[in-house]
């Protein structure tokens, strides 16, 4: 990585850790995986189950709430602060600012995931007295989770790149509820006929598919991985990334900033 | 300045906790003039089909929280000893919907939807439903056969179809070995309280939880009563073949037919035998499960558990 994103994305990772919503999210998503012991104390033969689906869905979700509400103020704040004229006055390319944010943004989310993580961990071992070898499937769910923030936070910084902060929160929202429906979408155009299949289909290959991304119901019951799923949701995931980024990169090349 | 702060904090504090107690009180009123049924019967979504797209994807937490709802469902219904529970079987199928591997919502789901009422929801059909589509979703689940032909034998009295569904079970791999010996027990005695016995005892030892353990322990208990009753009731009918009245006594009865002592039920507590000749429980509320010994219109209450180690 060269020397200026790197220090972008280093800055953009010190801001992100200094706010304090970021602690209380965080706090919350531990304060779940709490819950799920005394959930599942409440339920039948379900305690491993609940707190490893309830863990993981608040890693996923809070997660999702960072990466949007960071990742849509990356470039307008900084843009209604005018520090964004101050860094450009350096010898700093847009393209760099764009990925040195992307970076930033990432890398608070792996450290906030890895914390989040503990937290369900810790209330696994609560719950199990022991980790048996199938747990370790939970670190593939956590990991594609992280893919899955990846591609909020290029879509966050894409939308962020040219619209307003309360705009970017809401197509950030949307693309990610869509992209949670994406195999129904699939699913639809197969149905559909004419240009509506076209259209539909367009539509479902477009939309992130986080469907694919999720596999904590699989990891919950101990269903073991793909080797090959996980290198292709890897590779999808890594393309969709580059690709919204590159729309990003695209859009704040053109844009007026005077 | 000092002060007026100071009495600030002090009004608002008072304030703040006369509010708090006020509207948990209104809230205990309003939860006693609320009709119950808006309450309990209330599924605001029954199409399992919606309710797994409305999870965005988390389909596995959402199913834990209907596994949990459908528990505490039918506990609140169990524990007011009522006798319908419309919602138990939507629920279990929304349950099953979001995550078809939920092996206890099938396991446990069964024993809450066959048994007749106040025990159960008295829907042994729906109860057949749900285990087949647990069966077809998990195939390599000999557990979920075993409860299904448990379904037939306990509460369809169908011991051929139950016989079936343990061959069926008994050819999983890994299936434990008593499925063998289950459907050939059905072919050949499947009335028999032996049969029973074997059933209730094999339940009591592959439970892993408690409640469930403690169920099979009370039909254990209560397989005894009925047999013991069966077995006096017959002593009961010789006795009357012979000397062409009805033994006066327990005691001249036990004399009669040369027992060791007056029986004594799984607590030992004595049997009675009534001057029509009919032989009775002492206390039936404590074999919630019994068939046989019970007086004339007695009407059960809520099963009422012991402790077995």
């Amino acid at each position: 990585m060269n020397a200026r994103i790197f220090h972008i994305a280093a800055n953009t990772f010190r801001e992100a850790v200094r706010d304090r919503v970021l602690y209380n999210l965080i706090g919350f998503a531990l304060l779940l995986s709490g819950a799920a012991v005394l959930v599942g104390q409440i339920s039948i033969d379900i305690e491993r189950l609940v707190v490893i689906n309830l863990g993981l869905t608040a890693v996923s979700l809070f997660g999702v709430v960072i990466a949007i509400f960071i990742g849509i103020g990356l470039v307008s704040k900084e843009i209604e602060k005018r520090t964004l004229y101050t860094v450009l006055s350096r010898p700093v390319r847009r393209w760099e600012f764009i990925v040195g944010k992307f970076f930033g943004l990432a890398g608070t989310l792996v450290v906030n995931t890895f914390f989040m993580a503990i937290g369900v961990f810790g209330a696994l071992l609560y719950v199990v007295h022991k980790f048996s070898k199938p747990d370790a499937l939970i670190l593939v769910a956590l990991y594609f989770i992280i893919l899955e923030f990846l591609v909020i936070c290029s879509l966050a910084l894409l939308f962020s790149s040219f619209s307003s902060p309360l705009l970017s929160a809401v197509f950030a929202f949307s693309l990610f509820v869509i992209g949670s429906f994406a195999d129904d979408l699939r699913g639809f155009a197969g149905m559909a006929h004419g240009v509506t299949r076209w259209v539909a289909t367009g539509a479902a290959y477009l939309v992130p598919n986080f469907s694919a991304l999720n596999v904590i119901s699989a990891v919950a019951h101990q269903q073991p991985m793909n080797s090959q799923l996980i290198l292709q949701n890897t590779l999808y995931a890594l393309f969709y990334t580059t690709m919204a980024l590159s729309g990003a990169v695209l859009i704040f090349e053109r844009r007026n900033l005077k | 300045m000092r002060t007026a702060r100071q009495r600030t904090t002090v009004i608002a504090a008072v304030s703040l906790a006369v509010s708090m107690a006020a509207s948990v009180l209104l809230l205990r009123h309003i939860d006693q003039i609320r009709p119950q049924a808006s309450i309990e019967d209330a599924l605001y979504i029954n199409s399992p089909k919606m309710v797994k797209r409305a999870s965005l994807g988390f389909d596995g937490l959402m199913a834990c929280i209907y596994w949990t709802r459908t528990v505490q469902y039918f506990g609140h219904r169990h524990f007011e000893y009522a006798h319908t529970y419309n919602e138990l079987a939507p629920l279990l199928e929304i349950t099953t919907a979001l995550d078809p591997h939920l092996l206890p919502a099938y396991q446990f789901g069964a024993s809450f939807l066959a048994p007749k009422p106040p025990g159960g929801a008295g829907q042994p059909e729906r109860a057949i439903h749900l285990m087949e589509y647990g069966i077809q979703n998990n195939p390599d689940d000999w557990q979920l056969y075993y409860n299904l032909g448990f379904v037939y034998y306990t509460e369809l009295k169908d011991y051929r179809k139950a016989g079936e569904v343990f061959e069926r079970g008994s050819r999983v791999p890994n299936a434990h070995p008593f499925m063998k010996i289950l459907a050939a027990q059905m072919a050949l005695h499947a009335g028999d309280f032996a049969t029973a016995r074997m059933l209730w005892s094999a339940t009591y030892e592959t439970a892993r939880e408690s409640n469930i353990r403690q169920n099979a322990a009370e039909h254990l208990r209560a397989i005894r009563v009925d047999e013991d009753i069966t077995n006096l009731q017959a002593l009961v009918t010789q006795f009357g073949e012979r000397t062409g009245r009805l033994p006066a006594s327990m005691a001249e009865l036990v004399a009669a037919a040369h027992l060791r002592g007056i029986p004594v039920d799984p607590d030992g507590d004595a049997y009675k035998l009534t001057p029509e000749g009919r032989v009775l429980v002492e206390t039936p509320d404590d074999f919630p499960f019994i068939t046989k010994g019970l007086p004339p219109g007695y009407m059960p209450g809520p099963p009422k558990f012991h402790n077995h180690s």
